[in-house]
């Protein structure tokens, strides 16, 4: 059984095995199918149209679904391999391990913001960035530059304390729990890590750094607590809402799952600690 | 808005103002400073603020040594129902309305702002010089 554990307790051959298989993932042109799929829902999910990967109830199954696709990928490199999850409540600064050099590397330069340390960085040529809205070709961060802080912890247990899912009119103006993590509203959770880390991490074309998965494992895990903190809340929409993914529908690109049936992670991974 | 109101987005631009090099150097206090005096004034950008539904004004400037330009469009094409057109430097620059009658780009897609103007120079700040490339 996989078990998705805190990066932060990571040893130093679960950071190695991690990064090998990003990199041979990379190699083989499987991790940019990744990016691509996700700028595609990105561009193509609107408040007033069609929606499922974002700014919509389906943001959290929808990326639950997405992780689990990438984590398999991940596995058929090294099966020893699951996704860490960044506790940005707790490893809120430049100087956490999560951006050591044996890790994730580190913000960029000032001059370009490419980062210069780590696996990822451009001079290594293992981290091409392929799949891109701008002609730079190395990966960039800009940690803590275009907003100063990651959200607290405080600010997490506000949010999941909501004990509605989500709201009509079901987009970026809904209030309730979903668009609350997701960040259009309110204190501003998952946006906000976002925006924190600059770079691609800022765009469309987010999955080209590696930390979106464990931005993303964290986000996914909250939905997790907040289903244990609310055991009488459902999923919603129900049934029967235009351009959204109702409860027993199923999701683009895979059509073959639907929020109902992702609703109970430990089907497929559980979590270090509870 | 969330939390990212539009103060914050002007303590992005001027951390950024800070860090970018040389070829940007000599336009940046001007601009900046001319930046800071739109911000304060976006509402006047358009109908863009608070949920106005009218498509936002026509711009055409250069900022920070890029032309970016907005307007608005007669449906269809790529824009999602979108309405209305950003470019830099001739490139599309993919946008999108919130329903909050706020902004936000492919380029910088997680922090919304007021007007599709606004977009378009947060994009040209983030960009760094570098060429968009066409998308979809």
């Amino acid at each position: 059984m996989t078990v998705r554990k805190n990066q932060a307790t990571l040893t130093a051959d679960e950071k190695r095995r991690f990064v090998d298989a990003l990199i041979a993932l990379k190699r083989s042109g499987r991790y940019d199918e990744f990016v691509t799929t996700h700028n595609a829902f990105i561009l193509g999910d609107t408040d007033n149209g069609e929606r499922t990967g974002h700014r919509s109830p389906s943001f959290l199954p929808w990326h639950r679904r997405f992780l689990l696709e990438f984590e398999r990928a991940l596995q058929s490199v090294d099966p020893t391999v699951a996704l860490p999850y960044w506790d940005w409540t707790a490893d809120r600064t430049a100087r956490s391990s999560l951006w050591a050099p044996d890790f994730l590397g580190g913000t960029g330069r000032g001059r370009d913001g490419q980062v210069m340390d780590g696996p990822f960085a451009a001079s290594t040529g293992d981290w091409p960035i392929n799949v891109r809205i701008d002609g730079r070709t190395y990966l960039r961060r800009s940690l803590g530059g275009a907003v100063r802080q990651l959200p607290t912890r405080a600010e997490v247990d506000s949010v999941l304390a909501m004990s509605t899912y989500d709201m009509a009119p079901w987009n970026s103006a809904s209030d309730g729990f979903r668009n609350h993590l997701e960040g259009w509203r309110g204190v501003n959770l998952h946006n906000r890590v976002h925006v924190w880390v600059g770079g691609q991490m800022g765009t469309g074309v987010s999955p080209n750094d590696p930390v979106f998965w464990l931005h993303h494992a964290f986000v996914d895990r909250l939905w997790a607590d907040w289903r244990r903190l609310h055991p009488g809340s459902a999923y919603l929409p129900g049934a029967g809402t235009p351009n959204v993914v109702d409860l027993d529908e199923t999701m683009k690109p895979w059509n073959d799952s639907t929020p109902a049936a992702l609703l109970d992670h430990t089907a497929h991974y559980t979590f270090d600690a509870a | 808005m969330p939390d990212l109101t539009r103060r914050h987005a002007l303590g992005a631009a001027a951390a950024l103002a800070v860090t970018v090099g040389t070829p940007l150097t000599a336009a940046v206090a001007d601009d900046h400073a001319d930046h800071a005096d739109h911000a304060d004034h976006a509402d006047h950008d358009g109908d863009a603020g608070h949920g106005g539904r009218q498509a936002p004004r026509a711009f055409d400037e250069v900022y920070r040594g890029r032309r970016i330009q907005g307007h608005a469009t007669e449906g269809g094409g790529h824009h999602h129902g979108a309405g209305y057109a950003v470019f830099v430097d001739g490139a599309e620059l993919h946008v999108m309305r919130n329903a909050d009658g706020s902004w936000i780009s492919v380029v910088s897609h997680y922090a919304p702002v007021s007007t599709p103007r606004a977009a378009a120079r947060a994009a040209v700040d983030e960009l760094q010089g570098a060429r968009l490339v066409p998308f979809g």
